[in-house]
């Protein structure tokens, strides 16, 4: 047998591409540097298209769908850009600073953010939508992480880099909807954790100043989510 | 028939605020009083945050003097984190609020007060603007411009930007300084210098025109409270407070900073929302007491820059006891000026100045932590409470401007005596009070620490409270 069934050809923004039948059209665009803006989506983590920044038009589909969990197939007609995909994208993405207290300037993220960073990248200039303001904890309890309620996306970055990556199952969400909080095993304080390793492996890579190193704090924090691919890799290669 | 004169805004002053003067029914002013119109609540909504992002939360307090809070908040956090920063840290602090002196005194002093010192206070209103001082006076503008700049350029060096810097952090600084920022820094010093020496010389042949404002420009016997070294020398990052009385004789000289509450007392007046601060062996208002520039130099031994301290000389010589009026708050800011130029750079000269160990860590160690720092208007408390995990549970700032409102409330009343009066209320009678004032550099958004914006009003009162003339500005 051939491997030709495994191959699919598609057409993204008018320009035929050739993909893996097990990929998504994220996948399929970044293979051939079509640019597709994320937040929740990470290279080496599992997907779970939460955040909807990534929505593309395909062709004979109803609805907008994120290209982060839309496999490819033959003969998709895939759009990621057009005014109509901008504004739907500028809306979730004030959506999302609507919800909570995003608060850049005294942020330990700034400049480092990309919640942040796709606001300028989308060009959101200000937010329609009315802000909620709720009030929510910080939890300092960790001897070198804090958790800040109020910055993060619901992204689950740190959810499943703990469970897929480092295999500790500490975080989980709780909660519904726009009410969700990441907590940590049964929502105990993060510093009485029993299954936190303190391995650090949420706080690099949480796209906002949600979770930080307390040390580093007031400094030019750059995270390092890259190191991701590498760790899955070498994990992988000492499978049996 | 007797009435109010309100002045609102006030108007070339950092914040909203407004006076109001009441009249009897000869048309002489019975009553005084400066009320800041604004209301911000630092204090309230920092519960809760982590003690490390105080600095940046507290900076937004002020545009104009960002330093000083950042300085007073990481001294603060320092002591919560009960660390001994790295020497150079602590330089590196200095020569930033020194920068921040330098900027703010030029704002002070060029900006908002030096087109009534140019062009008289009864100038016409619309003349009264540094705008103007660059068309009427070009080189007295330019160098206003160029201080400004100057201070500016240091902290933009030093931290990264102008307005708001993030550098200065619980522990010490984020970035040491370079060999080349070093010398960029020394290398504006000479025109700075030059330019406030000939500021100084402009300023001191003018004052002669100005010995009826001098004589009612909140000219009373007050204590005065500043920082001073282990000499007795002024000091603006570090060391004790001392309190002088009117006579000059110190009443308490080496208070702990951190132990403020034992000797400061805040007391409230229903018209406005900044406190009344006062000494509290003496109570209130009887410890009213006035910080700032003029407060620096009333009650230091000397600067110990050899320009200053030369200029310091000529200044004290004006009087055998503390210099009593406001007014010689604009003399004081000049030479402040040129004591913070020479310090920075003999700061500067100091090869350790660019030692790379710039921050000590530490976690929680102190549920506690008081920082307290000269800023360009006076002594700057930042008291912090924190939970073990160091989430902020309580919050107290005392400002500069506050300590000096008791002050300011006597001082509009006792220039408002003197100069309004009778039917007719000139343009030029309300000026000078909204000009004693600006002495003071009041920065109203800091000292309430408050919500919303600020312009400022005076209300001329009827004996039986109502108003007969408004003046509204902003």
């Amino acid at each position: 047998m051939s491997a030709e069934p495994n191959v699919r050809t598609l057409t993204i923004n008018g320009e035929e591409i050739s993909a893996r039948s097990d990929q998504t059209i994220l996948e399929a665009a970044r293979e051939h540097n079509v640019g597709i803006p994320t937040l929740c989506h990470l290279e080496g983590l599992s997907e779970v298209g939460a955040c909807r920044i990534c929505l593309v038009e395909v062709k004979g589909a109803r609805r907008l769908l994120p290209a982060c969990v839309t496999q490819v197939a033959e003969g998709m007609e895939v759009t990621t850009h057009s005014p109509k995909i901008d504004r739907y994208r500028t809306m979730i993405l004030e959506l999302f600073f609507a919800e909570r207290n995003h608060v850049c300037s005294v942020c330990v993220a700034n400049g480092n953010c990309e919640l942040q960073s796709l606001a300028a990248t989308l060009g959101m200039t200000h937010v329609e939508m009315p802000y909620q303001y709720p009030q929510l904890p910080v939890d300092a309890s960790h001897p070198r992480f804090t958790v800040d309620h109020n910055r993060c996306v619901l992204c689950t970055r740190c959810v499943r880099v703990c469970s897929e990556i480092e295999g500790a199952n500490t975080w989980g969400v709780m909660g519904r909807g726009a009410t969700s909080l990441v907590i940590t095993d049964l929502k105990e304080p993060w510093g009485d954790s029993e299954t936190c390793t303190s391995c650090g492996k949420c706080v690099q890579v949480c796209p906002t100043g949600a979770l930080f190193e307390k040390s580093r704090a007031g400094t030019k924090v750059r995270k390092h989510p890259e190191f991701l691919p590498y760790l899955r890799i070498m994990r992988e290669g000492d499978q049996p | 028939m007797s009435r109010t004169i309100v002045i609102d805004p006030v108007t070339r002053l950092e914040g909203h605020g407004k006076i109001t003067l009441q009249l009897d029914d000869a048309g002489v002013v019975q009553d005084a009083t400066f009320h800041v119109t604004q209301l911000r609540g630092f204090e309230k909504f920092c519960e809760g945050r982590p003690f490390y992002e105080m600095p940046n939360i507290t900076a937004r307090t002020c545009g104009i003097c960002p330093v000083s809070h950042l300085i007073a908040s990481s001294k603060a956090c320092d002591a919560i984190l009960a660390v001994r920063i790295p020497p150079v840290a602590a330089n590196l602090r200095r020569i930033m609020n020194l920068a921040q002196l330098v900027q703010s005194h030029a704002l002070s002093f060029f900006y908002l007060s030096s087109p009534d010192l140019l062009l008289g206070m009864d100038a016409p209103p619309d003349e009264r603007s540094i705008l103007h001082i660059a068309h009427s006076h070009p080189s007295i503008g330019a160098d206003g411009v160029a201080l400004r700049q100057f201070g500016q350029r240091i902290i933009e060096l030093l931290a990264g930007r102008r307005i708001h810097p993030g550098w200065t952090i619980p522990g010490g600084v984020n970035e040491p300084l370079s060999a080349e920022k070093r010398d960029q820094i020394l290398g504006m010093i000479p025109a700075a210098t030059a330019a406030i020496q000939r500021t100084l010389t402009w300023f001191r042949g003018s004052i002669e025109k100005f010995s009826a404002e001098i004589e009612v420009f909140a000219n009373f016997p007050t204590l005065f409270m500043g920082l001073v070294d282990d000499n007795g020398l002024a000091e603006y990052y570090d060391g004790a407070l001392r309190f002088i009385d009117s006579e000059g004789n110190i009443i308490a000289g080496e208070l702990n900073p951190a132990h403020y509450s034992e000797f400061i007392g805040e007391a409230v007046e229903p018209y406005t929302y900044m406190k009344f601060p006062y000494y509290k062996p003496l109570g209130y208002p009887g410890g009213t007491y006035r910080v700032g520039p003029l407060a620096r130099l009333n009650l230091a031994d000397r600067c110990d820059t050899p320009l200053a301290d030369v200029e310091w000389r000529d200044f004290r010589a004006m009087s055998p006891k503390p210099l009593l009026s406001s007014f010689h708050y604009h003399y004081a800011r000049l030479i402040e000026m040129l004591h913070a130029t020479e310090k920075i750079e003999a700061l500067l000269a100091d090869q350790s100045i660019l030692d790379k160990h710039v921050r000590a860590t530490a976690s929680v160690n102190n549920l506690e932590g008081v920082g307290v720092a000269e800023a360009p208007r006076g002594t700057l408390i930042h008291h912090y409470k924190v939970d073990e995990n160091g989430l902020i549970v309580w919050v107290n700032l005392i400002i500069a401007t506050g300590h000096n409102n008791a002050a300011m409330n006597r001082g509009i009343l006792q220039t408002a005596r003197h100069y309004v009066q009778g039917k007719h209320i000139a343009e030029g009678m309300l000026n000078r009070v909204e000009a004693v004032v600006r002495t003071f550099d009041p920065c109203l958004s800091c000292s309430t620490h408050a919500m919303g914006s600020m312009p400022l009003a005076v209300e001329l009162r009827a004996p039986d409270g109502s108003l007969i003339r408004e003046v509204r500005r902003g």
